[in-house]
């Protein structure tokens, strides 16, 4: 059998993935510009210093769009067919790839959307679910 | 000064498109090569420019040097340029640029590759930690730009189809594509989902092949006596660097900086242009670029290209020799060659008094993309 693949983690990234496994999604907020940004990286990419710290975000969000994949790119998948993939906008601003906890059929494109943690094996994910509160 | 005209492709050559099993990429670059020097009519002793694309599906470090070594030349100037799928049209604008700053004089610019009969892994890797959410592969990033411009602008899978059914028509014309067999919109709807939005015939052939290019001035190709030299009127490119994940805008391209600076070069818009070669690794693509080139207003696409305007006979025919879609799946170096038999009036599907092309040619998900204007 084999596991779902493994982000790879290090000094930078370590306190994104352990605040997932507690059901919180942080993204880096720069002290000396205010850029906020994900995925984790060493320096701003707006004022290029590395002087920032880690923020929870509210895990609102909205959907920028998704995909549904009917092809496995590695065993894990094969039997997970069909699953979606989304990028998330979060209402700080940053922009993340996660996974979907409704059907793709009730999707649109800027939905509001609100963060699920899926943990159903393995590690913690950020997963997003359509914001009832904000349904129209 | 622009550069308009200032240089010439003065010959193409390729190798059999498709499975080619026995052959490497080197032996590939090799062949190409030889054949265009041959088009050309000149003795690969006069090429002091070497510029190469590396194969897409295995890295070598160097590899500008390896192809010079199996063609017995000492480039002055010259390497490999690594933008993806893009990298074949940058190269011949930067030979025009070496060639104008006085650095070189003749150019090779190559390429060749064998993911057919080698490894298709480079198109299908997971993206960083993102495997863990199951972002694997090329296909999934373009379909993630399909499904934002489908939704946004009200975009069909059939517009999509449109274009596949336009590229295989023009394939199967071709004697020397890999695939030739026309589809039908209702084809096209049947075929299996790959990551939906995107169907398996909006997805590009893997390939293996090569194609190879020689530029150098319109005044050295006069005295060399080239026989049918191509002007290159105009060149651009544009590139973004942010991953899918983080783009701002999703279905606005780096294509509309690349062909506003191949334009302003020429001197020329889009309603100047008879003949289209754009990059088609799936038909997505080839809607971005035809929006952002200004072909067709942005979100206008998908009617711009459901009633054939894109077929031979059609306001804008489009991949005449079959695109990535139907002739080869090799990364764009095939687009400028028939490009180049269009404007010489010796392609098998040749359009009536083509007299301009354009070609793009783009790499990774819509994140570096070059632009050629060609014609006399
Ligand atoms: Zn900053």
């Amino acid at each position: 059998m084999t596991t779902r693949p493994e982000p790879e983690i290090d000094e930078r990234n370590r306190e994104y993935w352990a605040a997932l496994e507690e059901g919180v999604l942080k993204y880096q907020r720069c002290l000396g510009c205010g850029n906020a940004w994900l995925p984790i990286r060493s320096e701003c990419p707006r004022c290029l210093e590395a002087n920032w710290t880690m923020v929870p975000s509210s895990g609102r969000g909205r959907l920028i769009s998704w995909v549904v994949y009917h092809t496995s790119y590695h065993p894990y998948f094969e039997d997970k067919l069909p699953y979606a993939v989304a990028v998330v906008q979060l209402e700080e601003g940053p922009r993340l790839i996660a996974s979907l906890v409704d059907e793709p059929s009730e999707l649109r494109i800027d939905q509001r959307m609100v963060l699920s943690v899926q943990r159903d094996d393995g590690r913690a994910r950020a997963a997003f679910a359509v914001d009832r509160d904000y349904a129209r | 000064m622009s550069l308009r005209g200032t240089a010439v492709i003065a010959g193409i050559g390729q190798t059999e498109y498709g499975k080619l099993p026995g052959r490497n990429p080197l032996s590939l670059n090799v062949e190409a090569c030889r054949k265009a020097l041959a088009d050309a009519g000149i003795e690969k002793d006069v090429v002091d420019g070497l510029f190469v694309k590396y194969p897409t599906s295995t890295f070598h470090s160097m590899y500008g040097q390896t192809v010079a070594e199996a063609l017995g030349i000492q480039p002055a100037i010259g390497g490999v340029w690594d933008q993806g799928g893009a990298a074949n049209a940058s190269m011949i604008g930067f030979a025009v640029m070496a060639i104008e700053a006085g650095q070189c004089d003749v150019a090779l610019v190559t390429f060749a590759d064998n993911p057919r009969t080698g490894t298709r892994q480079a198109y299908q890797r997971g993206w960083g930690d993102d495997a863990v959410y199951g972002w694997f592969g090329t296909p999934a990033g373009y379909a993630m730009i399909a499904q934002r411009h489908m939704q946004q602008f009200g975009t069909t899978s059939e517009q999509l189809g449109a274009i596949a059914v336009a590229c295989r028509k023009h394939g199967a014309a071709n004697p020397g594509a890999q695939l030739r067999n026309p589809i039908t919109i209702a084809d096209h709807q049947a075929s299996r989902w790959i990551v939906e939005p995107l169907r398996r015939d909006d997805c590009c052939l893997v390939s293996d092949g090569g194609a190879a290019a020689v530029v150098m001035s319109a005044e050295r190709a006069e005295e060399l006596g080239v026989a049918d030299p191509v002007p290159i009127l105009g060149f651009g490119q544009g590139q973004t660097s942010w991953e899918v994940a983080q783009r701002p805008d999703l279905t606005s391209t780096a294509a509309a900086v690349s062909a506003s600076k191949a334009f302003a070069m020429a001197g020329l818009g889009p309603k100047d242009i008879d003949i289209a070669e754009i990059y088609d690794c799936f038909t997505i693509t080839v809607l971005l670029t035809l929006e952002d080139y200004g072909f067709c207003a942005k979100g206008e696409g998908g009617k711009f290209v459901e009633d054939g305007a894109l077929e031979l006979g059609g306001a804008l025919p489009l991949n005449t020799a079959g695109g990535l879609l139907s002739e080869t799946g090799m990364p764009g170096m095939q687009l400028v060659l028939e490009a180049v038999r269009q404007i010489r009036g010796t392609a098998v599907t040749q359009v009536p008094k083509a007299r301009t092309a354009i070609v793009s040619n783009q790499g990774g998900i819509m994140h570096t993309h070059s632009t050629l204007i060609l014609g006399r």
